[in-house]
């Protein structure tokens, strides 16, 4: 006969080393599995996926995945690219080939720095990252390129989703109401560009509440009746 | 700020050959896994120190000196002597130690063998006492690793005590608040004699006195230092691994028994 | 200054000079997350000691040469502050603060699931703010919530206390003169999940019954104590459930 249990609840508040389940589950992100147990590796809200057992995290650093759209800012200029830094342990690398077409040829010849120069803040995109070697971006594509106007929010990496909500409905919500876009790097950098900085630093209040009260219940109202509080009094722009 | 070391890349093929042979309860030169390496210890090779001894454990090479000087007590113990020990690893010992000031491995090295002759009260301090809170005696414990080939604590503890039994200082009084000399020479007053024994464990094994090779495929050490009655006097765990309760109190009996038969081969070399 | 009266540590109830049993912990307090720019944050009360823990981390590694190809490098700085002790303390680095700084990162090392971040480093830097004996193991204890805090994968929490020996009778968690005047002190870094001891030291005089007895009592305290960073944990990310949310626990037996 063998064992089966599930230790925990949905969405319950577990930390390193917490028991979440014996027997045939899988063990997914930030869990591990000793012997016929799964563990917690991390602080965060259990999650049950099929077989599967996850914890989602509260906080903790950005790791670049493949395809990640990225805020981040140069830090650097090489001979052949820009380094990035994406608020990362992993310092990006933007190669002068990932440009668009019109800068990426005669790099040799250029001076990079006319292209990007050292704190332009760019949204990019991860082409490449693997143990070995430090990731790989790219700003061609669409919506991609330097970042001339607006205001950056920093919130922990693990909070994104939350900013974006079920569906894009927390994000479609601050974008409406403080009349923004919000463009948000899946390395925490949030980048809020408004009619005016008013309207800009709403959103970025916003953010940052999203990201404290994140675990909790009611939020999208309670957010949007404090967003609706600071518009008013504030010029339609 | 103590930093993960960097290791000495070992080949994957040693790593394996020290595994395997530690299953089959064999080691790299046929030891058991109690056994300690043939061990050789001369005492009073360096004449100008108080006491000196070397000690041959296996391929390592430990020298220890000693010297006895005046200085002043410590506020808190003003009519005791002073014991300070220090260990040099040699960059000619090993190729990975560096010229410069001590690095962590050489600071808990003397800090381990200075607790297994502080705590067990190895020296008789109070005998070390010229005039309360003025004029003391500091026994100066210096440790020179020559020849690393793996457990430099043990090599160590047993050059320490080595050159502490083998000191030798002028008798004294005190004649009207000055230190006067007398013509005779005395032992250093020793009254126990601490021996560190330690274990290591390699892939879930424990063994004993290990070489260069097994070190560097260790998980973790346990040192255990015992004095002549069978007494606990310093212990000390190293290394990224963990051992269980259980693993410690194993750990523990087999050092007491083992530093009896080394404690005895110190002693005999004094007469 | 001159020496120290001795006082007895053992009244004619056995109890010690606060008034503690022999088994008793000092009173002890958690909280996590209480430093802004760190990653992750601790502060412990035990006895008199009061000790701030802070991670930050995982992060890029410098200088370059100290990355490690296939895991984190850990760095763990201990350090008492000038005002923590009786008599002054220099604030360069003693060789005490060298050796703990050492045997603390072994004791969380092995919990630090560092296999996850190749070529960066998670620094963990703990100050000892006013100090009152147990300080490597308040240490230890505040630390383990910091790497939590920080978000950093680990097998489990590591909890840390000291058992030691006065007057001939063992005890738990020496108190300040406990430790000056006592027989012995045996500070141990334990996770009791795992079962496993990541420090251990010990000085003074402890035959091996003794020894067995206070290595049992250092580990059953940390069991208490790693209830407690739990609860500090939970105090800290309190989670407001919905109702509707919730599932039931399932036992099935197949």
């Amino acid at each position: 006969m063998e064992r089966l249990t599930v230790h925990t609840e949905r969405k319950q508040l577990v930390g390193p080393g917490e028991l979440l389940a014996e027997g045939p589950f899988f063990a997914g992100e930030n869990t591990y599995r000793d012997g016929t147990k799964i563990f917690s590796s991390r602080i965060g809200l259990a999650e049950v996926i099929g077989n599967k057992f996850i914890v989602v995290p509260i906080k903790g650093a950005y790791i670049p995945r493949l395809d990640d759209i990225v805020v981040g800012r140069i830090t650097d200029i090489g001979m052949s690219g820009w380094q990035v830094d994406v608020d990362s342990p992993y310092p990006a690398m933007l190669p002068a080939s990932e440009t668009p077409l019109q800068h990426g040829r005669d790099s040799v010849r250029r001076d990079l720095s006319h292209i990007y120069g050292v704190g332009d803040l760019m949204i990019a995109q991860v082409i490449a990252f693997d143990r070995t070697r430090d990731p790989l971006l790219t700003t061609k594509g669409r919506g991609l390129g330097k970042v001339t106007s607006g205001h950056v929010a920093r919130i922990t990496p693990a909070k994104i989703p939350r900013i974006i909500g079920k569906g894009g409905s927390m994000i479609t919500m601050l974008k409406n109401e403080t009349q923004t876009d919000i463009i948000p790097g899946q390395n925490g950098v949030i980048l809020v560009i408004g009619k005016n900085p008013e309207n800009e630093s709403v959103a970025v209040e916003a953010i940052y509440k999203i990201e404290r009260e994140a675990h909790t219940s009611g939020l999208t109202e309670r957010v949007k009746a404090m967003i609706v509080e600071r518009m008013k009094g504030k010029t339609v722009g | 700020m103590s930093v993960t070391h960097q290791l000495s890349p070992v080949a994957k093929l040693e790593q394996k050959t020290v595994h395997d042979l530690i299953v089959k309860g064999k080691r790299l030169d046929e030891r058991n896994a109690l056994d300690y390496r043939p061990l050789t210890i001369m005492l009073g090779t360096i004449e100008k120190a108080n006491g000196s001894a070397q000690v041959y454990l296996g391929k390592t090479k430990v020298l220890a000196g000693v010297k006895i000087q005046t200085g002043t007590p410590f506020p808190d113990t003003p009519d005791e002597g002073i014991l300070t020990v220090n260990a040099e690893f040699v960059p000619m010992a090993s190729p990975d130690f560096e010229a410069g000031p001590p690095g962590e491995d050489s600071i808990e090295l003397a800090r381990v063998v200075d607790r297994g002759i502080r705590e067990s009260k190895a020296i008789d301090l109070k005998k070390l006492c010229v005039q309360p809170g003025k004029k003391v005696f500091v026994v100066f414990v210096d440790i020179y690793v020559l020849d690393h080939d793996g457990n430099l604590i043990d090599a160590a503890g047993m050059a320490a005590l080595g050159a502490l039994i083998s000191s030798k200082m002028q008798e004294f009084e005190v004649k009207n608040d000055e230190l006067v000399f007398k013509d005779k020479i005395m032992p250093l007053p020793i009254r126990d004699y601490p021996v560190p024994i330690t274990s290591v464990k390699i892939n879930g094994s424990i063994v004993l006195d290990p070489c260069l090779e097994e070190e560097q495929v260790t998980s973790c050490r346990l040192t255990v230092t015992t004095g002549k009655d069978d007494r606990i006097c310093a212990m000390q765990k190293g290394g990224l691994g963990v051992f269980t309760p259980d693993e410690v109190k194993q750990i523990v009996s087999t050092a007491i028994s083992k530093s009896r038969d080394l404690r005895q081969r110190i002693l005999s070399k004094v007469n | 200054m001159g020496k120290e009266q001795k006082v007895p540590l053992l009244d004619k109830n056995g109890l010690r000079v606060d008034g503690r049993r022999l088994d008793e912990l000092r009173p002890l307090k958690l909280e996590v997350g209480i430093l802004d720019k760190a990653d992750g944050s601790a502060y412990i009360e035990h006895g008199k000691n009061k000790i701030l823990a802070a991670v930050y981390g995982p992060r890029e590694a410098h200088p370059k040469h100290i990355a490690l190809a296939d895991r984190a490098v850990v760095r763990c700085r201990y350090h008492m502050a000038p005002f923590s002790t009786d008599e002054r303390k220099s604030p360069a680095p003693s060789r005490r603060e060298l050796e703990l700084s050492k045997v603390i990162r072994e004791s969380l090392e092995p919990a630090i699931m560092s296999e996850y971040f190749p070529r960066a480093t998670i620094d963990i830097i703990i100050e000892v703010l006013q100090a009152d004996a147990g300080t490597r193991c308040a240490g230890i204890t505040a630390a383990s919530l910091a790497l939590a805090d920080a978000g950093i994968p680990m097998r489990e929490l590591v909890a840390a206390c000291a058992a030691g020996k006065v007057e001939g009778k063992v005890v738990l968690d020496l108190s300040d003169i406990e430790d000056k005047q006592g027989d012995a002190d045996l500070p141990v870094a334990f996770m009791p999940k795992s079962n496993v001891i990541g420090l251990l030291q010990m000085d003074g005089s402890l035959t091996e019954e003794e020894f067995k007895q206070a290595l049992d009592l250092a580990t059953d305290a940390c069991r208490r104590i790693y209830d407690m960073q739990r609860e500090a944990l939970k105090q800290k990310y309190h989670v407001v459930k919905d109702e509707a949310e919730k599932e039931e626990v399932a036992e099935v037996k197949v």
